[in-house]
């Protein structure tokens, strides 16, 4: 069998990786590309696009509520996931399956579906839209990610641990500081980071429900219109993949640490 | 302080409910100061339960437990005079050997050149020198286990309790730790109150061995007596291996019994060996351990009773044999255990043997 | 274990309410009051709330609606088969194959994955436009004389579009799918005379089935709820259901017909989405 064979499903695995990559390789090339037009050929190196992000004041209060939207995003989230984990993977109570279908639902809904039904029950409610609407949304699309991540972090927490701790005389919160804490840790920080990412690369939604004050990604999807800003958004592309890119190895890092510490085989943990 | 009549840990009428489901029916028993006392049963007998309350883990539904002549109802576990030893042995995976043995004392305050000093004897108490700085995923089986124990002894709680401590091990370590645990609570003195659905281990370990069926202390005794006079089959069959034959009572007088056993005929057995709880007129069912029982190879050396039979399968384990010998009449073949001395050869399947058995091996059941 | 359940109930349910209260309030509450709205009638900015079904009428019968639906659930689907096909090699070839950086390959699959949704979208439309990358290489490299028109604003945009942004979606319940295969079974149905393939067909891919439908229901759903790709590649002819939503929402201003539509995509997608799991799960058993 051909197909089989392990030279053809790595050049397929190598062949998949460039369509994956290709719109990523992009980016940089066309941020640091002096022409306006975004095609090929490539016509000379500037950084005359990254200069001029420094001195874009819509973009910089853009930024500003990216920040507070995802900042807030993380906390809420991993909060509300951190209850839930812990809630699922140590305990069996009624209803508990349609309890954790209902909390990780929006990790199939569409998103156009949650931002809807937020919005048209704001407008029931006589709300106005703010930066807050664009949290209530992204807490509710992130909680199950941060879900998936802790529950594997609290799975590792063997429930004798805990007992251990309180037989040699700890209090509960003493159990909690010098046993549980330490253990979820590196979980709870890798789900905040990527909680935080979620967030500030979410569109729809934020989309929907911000009011006058708009999130990085819907500030992008108004500057997509105007084929002159485009270069300079090509450059904002390169410097958030950067940062996101770096949120990402530095989450990594911390799961595997946290499953390393637990004594868990790394490769599997996680996924 | 407490006297000799007060027991270390007094159990009084102890029930445990989860829900519907009743854990342990009305629990009581004494275990004594400075005892190895085991708690002996298959898989969801309550074994683990009556620890657990013991420890504080489970509060009880009914019934006391006293520690030290003192009720520990309202006390929880952190603040319980006993330390356990987990089945799991729950090392904390993020601190080392030394962290994990000193965590209780970091607990209590303890100065931190108190802490490194006591941490040091128990761990060369337990032959951990120079383990301090490991982490728990660095440790083997055995080691954890040594941790796990330090970690309790360094306590100097009033009890030790161990949850299955041995059953992660492999057999050979597992035979080697049992007399290590054994004669390290001997050298200490502290009571400990061991957990396991190992007869052999508890038989080997224990001062006295409370055997539990379905929430229950079926019998509370010394290995010896368990072997020797169990008060039912139960008991009987899970400690070690039983022949069961059926019996009447054909005559009594105040001093002896004749009993008609199946099989091997008519023997009078003196009343003050028997279970006096036992009612000579219910007894339907006696039992024989295998090695009472003897494949003579030469007659003339067995005074006692006799009876003929024929070897149906043997099981050779080098240092034994165990015989299944069929008797006329009886359709379930006696086993027999035979230590293979000098000069004896196993007896082939087929061959007609004359077993010899005394009528002092012989205990009554009733039904 | 199950007697413990009493007193665990407690605990478990006092831990989770908070997440489950925000969830009832914030997502329950509001999908049910979608399905409400879509029985209502809006006049600009009034609001009717005499219960009807006119506009489950208009959106079932609408020719436009129909045509729009309809275009929504085939390009989903042939979106969602062809990342399922792409992916799986990649998940079999990761899971057998890759013995020694497997963390490494499914960080660098994800990776992608964590840039600007947008950009990205935006980027294929760089990459396949008429003055773009790919038309501009081919040209280059001699294969073409004219740029290729059929690859951008049409039903394959958005299929190359969407089969990457859900690549990672795709791989990874494959990839714990066969992960999860013990790998003596494969040994034993070898052992037991199958050669590579019919092991294949007959081991492999059955025990494979909970995470190709897993892959195939997380690519489907959102897919259809998607409208920046339409918009952005798709052309006249690759707009979708959930753009009409959009408009409905927005600058149409008929919150209740949107609605409607919201609430008919779903109930569609839905009975879909049950129909791929129990056929999922009968092929899994029913080839064991």
């Amino acid at each position: 069998m051909k197909w089989f064979s392990v030279k053809w499903l790595t050049i397929y695995a190598v062949v998949y990786m460039i369509f994956l990559y290709a719109p990523v390789i992009l980016l940089p090339l066309f941020a640091f590309n002096t022409s306006t037009i975004i095609a090929f050929p490539l016509s000379g190196f500037t950084i005359e696009w990254f200069v001029g992000l420094w001195h874009t004041d819509t973009l910089h209060t853009a930024l500003g509520n990216s920040m507070i939207v995802g900042l807030s995003t993380a906390v809420l989230s991993t909060l509300l996931g951190a209850f839930a984990a812990r809630a699922s993977a140590r305990f069996m109570f009624p209803g508990k399956t349609g309890i954790v279908g209902l909390i990780m639902l929006p990790l199939v809904l569409p998103e156009i579906i949650v931002a809807v039904a937020l919005l048209v029950m704001l407008n029931q409610l006589g709300m106005s839209l703010s930066l807050w609407t664009v949290v209530a949304g992204h807490v509710l699309i992130c909680t199950p990610f941060s879900i998936a991540i802790l529950s594997s972090a609290f799975r590792g927490l063997d429930r004798e641990l805990e007992e251990a701790s309180f037989d040699l005389g700890e209090s509960r919160w003493g159990t909690f500081r010098r046993v549980t804490l330490p253990l979820v840790l590196p979980g709870v920080i890798s789900s905040l980071l990527i909680t935080f990412t979620i967030s500030l690369d979410e569109f729809i939604i934020a989309f929907f429900l911000t009011g006058t004050d708009v999130t990085l990604p819907v500030y992008i999807w108004s500057q997509l219109r105007f084929p002159a800003k485009l270069p300079s958004v090509m450059a904002l592309g390169t410097i958030l993949l950067a940062v996101t890119v770096l949120l990402l190895i530095a989450a990594e890092a911390l799961r595997r640490r946290s499953a390393r510490r637990q004594g868990v085989d790394t490769t599997l943990a996680g996924v | 302080m407490q006297d000799d009549k007060t027991p270390m840990i007094a159990i009084r009428d102890v029930v445990k409910k989860f829900g519907s489901f009743t854990a342990l029916h009305g629990i009581t028993a004494d275990i004594r100061e400075g005892e190895f006392f085991s708690l002996l049963g298959p898989s969801g007998c309550g074994k683990t339960t009556l620890l657990r309350t013991i420890a504080g883990f489970e509060p009880t539904t009914s019934g006391t437990i006293a520690i030290g002549g003192k009720n520990m109802e309202s006390i929880p576990a952190n603040d319980r005079p006993t330390n356990m030893v987990f089945q799991s042995y729950a090392i904390f995976p993020h601190l080392n050997v030394e962290e994990n043995v000193g965590y209780g004392l970091k607990t209590r305050k303890m100065p931190k050149k108190d802490i490194a000093r006591e941490v040091a004897e128990v761990l060369s108490l337990v032959d951990m020198e120079g383990y301090g700085k490991r982490k728990a995923h660095e440790l083997s089986g055995g080691q954890r286990q040594r941790v796990a124990l330090a970690r309790a002894l360094v306590m100097k709680p009033k009890v030790i309790l161990l949850d299955e401590p041995l059953s992660a091990l492999d057999k050979k370590l597992r035979d080697q730790m049992q007399v290590e645990l054994r004669s390290l609570q001997r050298s200490i003195g502290i009571t400990f109150i061991l957990v396991t659905h190992d007869q052999e281990e508890a038989l080997i370990m224990s001062d006295r061995i409370a055997v539990m069926f379905d929430g229950q202390i079926e019998q509370l005794d010394t290995p010896e007596g368990l072997y020797r006079r169990p008060v039912n089959r139960r008991v009987a069959s899970f400690i070690g291996v039983m022949n069961f034959l059926s019996a009447r009572v054909t005559a009594q007088t105040d001093t002896h019994l004749t009993l008609d056993i199946d099989a091997l005929g008519k023997v009078e057995l003196p009343r003050d060996t028997l279970d006096p709880d036992i009612a000579s007129d219910s007894i339907d069912t006696v039992g024989v351990r295998p090695e009472m029982l003897t494949v003579l190879f030469d007659q003339n050396d067995w005074s006692q009773n006799k009876v003929e039979g024929e070897v149906v399968d043997t099981e050779y384990y080098g240092d034994m044999t165990y015989y299944k010998v069929r008797l006329p009449g009886r359709e379930e073949p006696l086993s027999i255990s035979m230590r293979n001395t000098a000069g004896r050869s196993v007896v082939p399947p087929g061959s007609p043997v004359t077993v010899g058995w005394g009528a002092e091996s012989i205990v009554v059941f009733e039904e | 274990m199950a007697w413990r359940f009493d007193r665990e109930a407690g605990q478990g349910l006092k831990l989770i309410s908070p997440t489950f209260g925000y969830v009832l309030v914030m997502l329950a509450a509001p999908l049910l009051m979608v399905v409400t709205f879509s029985f209502w009638t809006q006049d600009y900015l009034t609001i009717d709330t005499t219960l009807t079904l006119d506009n489950y009428r208009e959106a079932w019968t609408q020719p436009l609606y129909q045509v729009l639906m309809w275009r929504s659930l085939k390009i989903s689907l042939i979106v969602t088969v062809v990342t399922v096909l792409l992916a799986f090699p990649i998940a079999y070839y990761l899971s057998f194959h890759v013995k020694k950086r497997k963390a490494l390959w499914l960080f660098l699959i994800t990776v992608p994955f964590w840039t600007s949704y947008l950009l990205r979208v935006f980027l294929w439309k760089v990459i396949l436009g008429y003055n773009g990358v790919f038309n501009t290489t081919l040209m280059g490299l001699g294969f073409i004389d004219e740029p290729l028109t059929f690859i951008l604003y049409n039903l394959n945009a958005v299929v190359i579009t969407l089969a990457h942004a859900w690549a990672p979606f795709a791989i990874l319940p494959i990839f714990v799918a066969l992960e999860k295969i013990d790998r003596s079974l494969l040994e034993a149905a070898t052992d037991l005379g199958d050669g590579p393939v019919r092991r294949f067909f007959r081991v492999t891919l059955p025990l494979a089935m909970p995470g190709i439908v897993a892959s195939t229901l997380i690519v489907l759903i959102p897919t259809v709820g998607d409208f920046i790709t339409p918009r952005l590649v798709g052309g006249t002819d690759g707009l979708m259901i959930s753009n009409m939503i959009q408009i409905q929402f927005g600058k149409a201003n008929n919150a209740p017909l949107g609605a409607a539509l919201a609430v008919s995509a779903m109930v569609v997608i839905g009975m879909i989405s049950a129909g791929i799991f129990f056929a999922g799960k009968k092929l899994g058993g029913r080839v064991r």
